[in-house]
């Protein structure tokens, strides 16, 4: 037995390394895209500021980006859990769409009044875009056909049903409450309604991704989803989940558009899924999954909506925006593949290796 | 003496061809067996019955001396068969606890605990102890593991599959990937959690390495066991000759 005795001596000297290497916090800050993004944030927003004083950092400047910013918020929410296990929802303005038609429907056919009816009609947007959500989960994970051609499907086809539907035309039909109390509601003074909806939604799915074992799991299954399978996991089932959320935040969405505009806007969300990406991607989630943040999305579906007010008060063509987004875009997505490559030994040869893994 | 894990006669076909042609293996608690065989052996095929990925065409498989039956890897599981893969099985953005524990998330006591929320501290000190235990060098708790080391990695999956093992682990071609260091690093913590009285499987290309860490050394051929050395009454001649039928050829 003597060839089998411990070479390494006591084994609790292996494990005096253990004690945590202590990169100092502050030293750690710089280093994380979030840190990054805030600090452009920042710098777009001081630079308007300088330029326009008197125009830009006003209260009624805020409340205008808030309002612009809240359903794109709640819809970024969604976005971020399924970027997160490397999937992609392109559907979104489409399912959005699609929900507040059939709560329209719902509403004028229970009279259009009253608080009862505004309630259901949340409710049946909520519930119809939360199944529409389970759908493109059930084709991405059980299926198994891509995420990207499952939700470029539903992208056309929920806006193909919305048209049939209404035949095109938009529908009027918001209670009088969804549209004073909540649409153009302020929770106190300046505050709006939409916007503390939004800033709900968001601290809740910031709670749920960052402190809950649905967040872990949506993390370890857009990190190695084959590890996942292995330890038991049931993968099938939580992409269902997160895809279902992704619908719900739409259907959130849905009333939230009908209270604002007051009517369904169904040629209005055609470019809603690429803003809310770019806004996740920008915010510093990876496309390749297992990394992203609620806060950093947040950000960076903010800098658009600044760059936009900020373009018109110093009257630069506001199409100068889309440019400047496309720019950023790609610019995340590079600083995030440069630091995957930097980390290298990770991620990457992971999954390098599990191919060649075949005795 | 009983076995941990024992397969009689498994069969297992893919269409016309039989992986498996009736196969017999077993695991002694407190020891190494080795498992080797050329590639298409059949080595894979029965360590995946084994650990429940697939389910065999004939035979049975028992547990202690009890006959059992596995639909799922999680059923192994719950038996105390572990495996730690080749290519470890980790998230590479989650840290050293959150894979010690994927999947096996410990909830928090009370409403909150329902609610979805964790028990950080008790994960982290259980994981703390698991490593401890194996004497594994784990650098952080908290950094990611794509950012560490193949060595810290490996220390990482075996200690996870170590510390959830009851009765059986298997390790499929550990060693593959590792420097001369690491190797030794890993032969040393298969010692350890065998120490704790848990049936090892050792599945490795590697003759000197199934020399030295191995109690027995069963040979897998053409879907067949077809020998059970004892570690220490064989070489590496003999090892070689089963492997590829050389011995098969002298004897006819």
């Amino acid at each position: 037995m003597s060839m089998f005795t411990n070479t390494n001596g006591d084994p609790k000297s292996d494990f005096g390394i253990l004690a945590e290497e202590k990169e100092s916090f502050l030293k750690r800050i710089p280093k994380t895209q979030t840190f990054q993004i805030v600090s452009v944030l920042f710098v777009i927003t001081a630079i308007f500021s300088a330029i326009a004083p008197s125009t830009f950092f006003t209260l009624f400047n805020l409340r205008n980006i808030i309002i612009n910013i809240s359903v794109f918020a709640v819809l970024g929410v969604g976005m971020t859990f399924v970027i997160i296990t490397a999937g992609i929802d392109l559907s979104v303005g489409s399912v959005l769409v699609f929900s507040s038609v059939i709560a329209c429907k719902a509403i004028v056919a229970a009279g259009a009044k009253g608080w009862g009816t505004t309630f259901m009609g949340i409710f049946v947007a909520v519930a119809v875009a939360t199944a529409w959500g389970a759908l493109n989960g059930w084709l991405v994970s059980i299926a198994k056909v891509p995420a990207f051609i499952v939700t470029l499907g539903s992208l056309s086809a929920a806006l193909g049903v919305s048209q049939i539907i209404t035949g095109g035309i938009d529908l009027r039909g918001a209670t009088p409450e969804l549209v004073n109390k909540i649409g153009f509601g302020n929770v106190y003074k300046q505050i709006p309604v939409l916007g503390v909806i939004a800033v709900v939604v968001v601290i809740l799915g910031g709670i749920l991704l960052h402190k809950t074992k649905f967040g872990l799991l949506t993390y370890a299954v857009g990190s190695n989803t084959e590890a996942c399978r292995r330890v038991g996991i049931n993968v099938n089932r939580q992409l269902i989940y997160v895809y279902s959320l992704m619908g719900f935040t739409a259907g959130i969405g849905g009333i939230m558009s009908l209270a604002m505009y007051q009517q369904t806007t169904i040629a209005g969300q055609s470019n809603t899924a690429l803003t809310v990406i770019a806004g996740v991607v920008i915010g510093g989630t990876s496309l390749f999954g297992g990394y992203g943040t609620i806060f950093g999305t947040m950000i960076g579906l903010f800098i658009p909506i600044v760059l936009q007010t900020g373009f018109i008060i110093i009257g630069v063509v506001p199409f100068w925006q889309n440019v400047v987004v496309g720019v950023f875009l790609v610019a995340a997505v590079y600083v995030d593949n440069a630091r995957r490559n930097a980390a290298d030994g990770g991620g990457k040869s992971l999954k390098k290796r599990s191919k060649k893994s075949t005795s | 003496m009983t076995y941990a894990l024992e397969a009689k006669g498994i069969v297992r076909r893919y269409g016309h061809v039989e992986a498996l042609r009736g196969c017999n293996f077993n695991v002694k608690p407190g020891e190494v067996t080795a498992l080797i065989g050329d590639n298409g052996a059949g080595k894979s095929t029965l360590v995946r019955i084994l650990s429940g990925a697939e389910q065999p065409d004939e035979g049975e498989i028992l547990i202690e001396g009890k006959a059992v039956h596995f639909n799922s890897p999680s059923d192994s599981r719950n038996f105390g068969i572990e495996t730690v893969f080749q290519d470890l099985a980790l998230c590479p953005h989650l840290n050293a606890v959150q894979n010690m524990y994927l999947g096996r998330e410990v909830p928090r006591k009370g409403i909150l605990g329902k609610l979805g929320f964790l028990d950080h501290e008790v994960m982290r000190q259980g994981s703390e102890d698991a490593f401890r235990d194996l004497g594994a060098t784990v650098r952080s708790l908290t950094a990611s593991t794509g950012s560490m080391s193949g060595g810290q990695r490996q220390s990482i999956a075996v200690a996870r599959s170590a510390a959830w093992a009851t009765k059986v682990l298997f390790f499929d071609e550990p060693t593959a990937a590792l420097g001369v260091v690491q190797k030794k690093n890993v032969l040393n913590l298969v010692r350890r959690v065998r120490d704790k009285g848990i049936g090892i499987v050792f599945i490795s290309h590697s003759m000197p390495e199934v020399l030295e860490i191995s109690d027995r050394v069963q040979v897998m051929r053409r879907g067949l066991t077809i020998a059970d050395y004892k570690t220490s009454e064989t070489n590496l001649e003999e090892l070689v000759g089963a492997m590829t039928g050389r011995l098969d050829e002298a004897s006819k």
